[in-house]
């Protein structure tokens, strides 16, 4: 290996990079843009759910009930019915999700001891998140019927009643319980996979296709240095790119950064190098731009957003996917830029999967080393 | 390791088969020190091939090679470094300035730093570019271009020079300036294999080879190979009815081939004297005027349309 050859590679590849405007200009836009757009659209919140009540009742406690409804950042009241047709028709149209029906003898009940009903209508065609207003809308009855129940109690006992368990909850890391807090560390993390994949992907295949690699391979130049050299012009484009998309996440998105920002760099320039490595390899595979860039984007889109724990969570997949999900790098890194940003957690419990990661880039280094090496068809 | 008195380069039976087919089929020859060495054959007939195998490019299947002393399969990085390569294709970085291309491939090279610099003058001086350093590869004409990947390819003085195609789709003007550089560089003593398709070309060289079906057909002096040729008589022939004369002429023994050449036929005899007077013959008898009939030297194109077609007699 000869570094003034690495070298030469490198600023001859930079020099690509800095001529070719529309491609610079997508590089770094493309981070800024799919922050926004995933951040945004991929809220897994479930709050200010549509809701219509249909009050028979009309009493105090029924209202008071509304009232706390009402109050709720969970719900959202869209009206009010007088029947269970208007129910039926909203959900049919999908304006409301959720309906309530509070029937006559709700404070009858309640008031009596008895069991006091209250008929829930839910939307169950999105199963998440009608599972998740459920139980809101169960926590807030049964939160609410307890409450009137203890008060009617006190006043016949004279005196409080203490609750036998009172569980108070304390929630670490995000505690807010906001997704975006969750979502856009793993983001960062799945997207730069492919963003740094996609970036390379073109390089070899270009040069075979402009002729140049017939060219370069009768030269001196060993296969390990043009991979080496073009992967460093690229690694300058790809801190930037990760540097984009943290400052939006903690300055668009106020998610928390509580870990130490040298431990990220240093994480992210070894998985970067892998993933570079990653669209260098594939696009020696191709040979052609098109198909390169196909090929960088089904192997690196799919495993990083559906595989990597980014979205969903890996314990709740099959067995057999879970066994493909240990080689997925983007697995380890959103865990690393999670455990950064959200744990404030260090070297000290993310070594392992830095580890994977350093491995994983020398790997498949060798690989297009091995791949480049190979003459003319 | 390296000889300066063995010949520049050496094959020997060399062949490779891509598949079934056998692109190059035993094909053994020479070239000394500072020759101009050229490889001539149609499009498809194993040239790029032999190059590419020399250039450590492509493996060959079997027989031996060497270049700069060198031995093909064993040591392809050290040919490398003694070697400059030009591909039939325009293979430099056409978004990069005239210097950009010079300096990076200088630098691959491994030029010594302190002769950086007069290399990079001495390519820009020699394709005429010292005015263009700046402009962007993409812009310049096709004879430019072409003589800035010789440049690129000699920036590092390799010992042998391998020319694939140098001139196809440049203008005869450029051709022939390209040419003179060709001369040039031979006579500081580096030695150039050069590919064409060009007739015209071929006799510029000093030692010819003719590739043909990937096996090699002719090989010697361009003179020689005319002079080879000459046990055929050529007439230069031009009459009233060209089509017809052909066709008379064809089928007529003792007349050996028929081809059209500019505004008239080359025809082939096997004896000069009785050739003219059965031409004659043939001709009054067809009613065909004879404009202008005169026995000619054989040109490179007359040697190579008459070898391949001997080729294609012996195997067809």
């Amino acid at each position: 290996m000869s570094i003034r050859r690495i070298r030469a590679m490198f600023e001859k590849e930079f020099r690509h990079i800095l001529r070719d405007s529309r491609s610079l200009i997508m590089a770094l836009f493309l981070p800024l843009f799919q922050m926004l757009l995933f951040g945004y659209a991929l809220n897994l919140d479930v709050d200010r759910i549509p809701t219509m009540i249909y009050d028979a009742d009309q009493s105090t406690d029924s209202r008071a009930l509304i009232a706390r409804i009402h109050g709720s950042r969970f719900f959202e009241i869209q009206g009010y019915a007088t029947n269970y047709a208007d129910i039926e028709k909203g959900i049919d149209r999908s304006k409301v999700l959720l309906g309530i029906v509070i029937p006559r003898n709700y404070s009858q009940h309640l008031n009596s001891g008895a069991r006091a009903n209250v008929q829930i209508l839910l939307d169950g065609s999105d199963s998440n998140t009608a599972s998740i207003a459920l139980s809101y809308v169960e926590g807030l009855l049964q939160n609410y019927a307890l409450q009137v129940r203890s008060a009617g109690q006190e006043r016949l006992a004279g005196m409080p009643i203490v609750a036998p368990v009172d569980a108070r909850l304390r929630v670490w890391y995000n505690s807010t319980l906001q997704s975006t807090n969750y979502i856009v560390p793993g983001l960062i993390a799945a997207m730069m996979m492919v963003i740094a994949a996609l970036l390379t992907s073109l390089t070899v295949a270009r040069e075979w296709e402009m002729g140049t690699m017939e060219q370069l391979l009768s030269t001196p130049v060993r296969a390990g240095e043009i991979v080496l050299g073009k992967m460093s012009a690229f690694f300058v484009v790809g801190l930037v790119d990760t540097t984009i998309a943290v400052l939006v996440g903690i300055f668009v998105y106020g998610v928390p950064f509580r870990g130490n920002v040298l431990m990220l760099a240093f994480s992210t320039m070894i998985f970067l190098s892998g993933a570079f490595f990653w669209g260098i390899l594939v696009s020696a595979l191709a040979r052609t731009q098109l198909f390169a860039f196909q090929l960088g984007l089904v192997t690196t889109f799919l495993p990083s957003f559906l595989l990597s724990g980014f979205l969903y969570a890996i314990e709740n997949m099959p067995v057999p996917i879970q066994v493909i999900t240990h080689v997925v790098p983007a697995r380890y890194f959103v865990t690393i830029v999670r455990g950064i940003f959200l744990k404030g957690i260090g070297m000290s419990l993310l070594w392992g999967q830095v580890l994977f990661l350093a491995a994983f880039s020398f790997l498949v280094f060798l690989a297009a080393e091995r791949r480049m090496r190979q003459k003319l068809a | 390791m390296t000889s300066t008195n063995g010949p520049a380069l050496e094959i020997r039976d060399l062949v490779k088969k891509f598949g079934d087919f056998t692109a190059v089929d035993h094909v053994s020859f020479q070239v000394a020190q500072g020759e101009i060495f050229g490889f001539l054959g149609p499009n498809g007939a194993g040239k790029s091939t032999v190059i590419r195998m020399l250039c450590g490019l492509l493996t060959p299947t079997s027989g031996w090679g060497a270049v700069a002393g060198f031995d093909v399969a064993k040591h392809p990085e050290e040919i490398r470094k003694n070697i400059g390569y030009m591909s039939q294709k325009f293979s430099l970085y056409d978004d990069l300035s005239v210097e950009q291309n010079i300096d990076f491939f200088s630098r691959i090279y491994s030029v010594p730093k302190a002769l950086r610099a007069e290399r990079k003058e001495y390519v820009l001086r020699m394709a005429g570019l010292t005015d263009r350093r700046t402009t962007v590869t993409r812009l310049l004409a096709g004879g430019w271009k072409q003589r800035l990947a010789l440049g690129c390819a000699i920036v590092h003085s390799p010992r042998i020079l391998f020319l694939d195609e140098p001139t196809s789709g440049v203008d005869p003007i450029a051709r022939r300036s390209f040419w003179d550089l060709i001369y040039q560089l031979a006579e500081g003593g580096q030695t150039i294999l050069v590919t064409t398709h060009y007739m015209d070309e071929a006799e510029y060289c000093h030692r010819l080879a003719l590739i043909y079906r990937g096996k090699l057909i002719a090989l010697g002096v361009p003179e020689q190979l005319k002079r080879d040729l000459s046990s055929h008589k050529l007439l230069q022939l031009e009459t009233s009815d060209l089509l017809g004369t052909m066709r008379a002429l064809e089928s007529e023994p003792g007349v050996l081939d028929v081809a059209v050449f500019g505004a008239g036929l080359h025809v082939n005899v096997d004896d000069l004297a009785a050739g003219i007077d059965r031409i004659r013959q043939v001709l009054a008898q067809h009613k065909i005027q004879i404009k202008r009939m005169e026995p000619i030297q054989p040109s490179m194109e007359d040697v190579f349309v008459g070898l391949i077609e001997a080729e294609e007699q012996k195997n067809p």
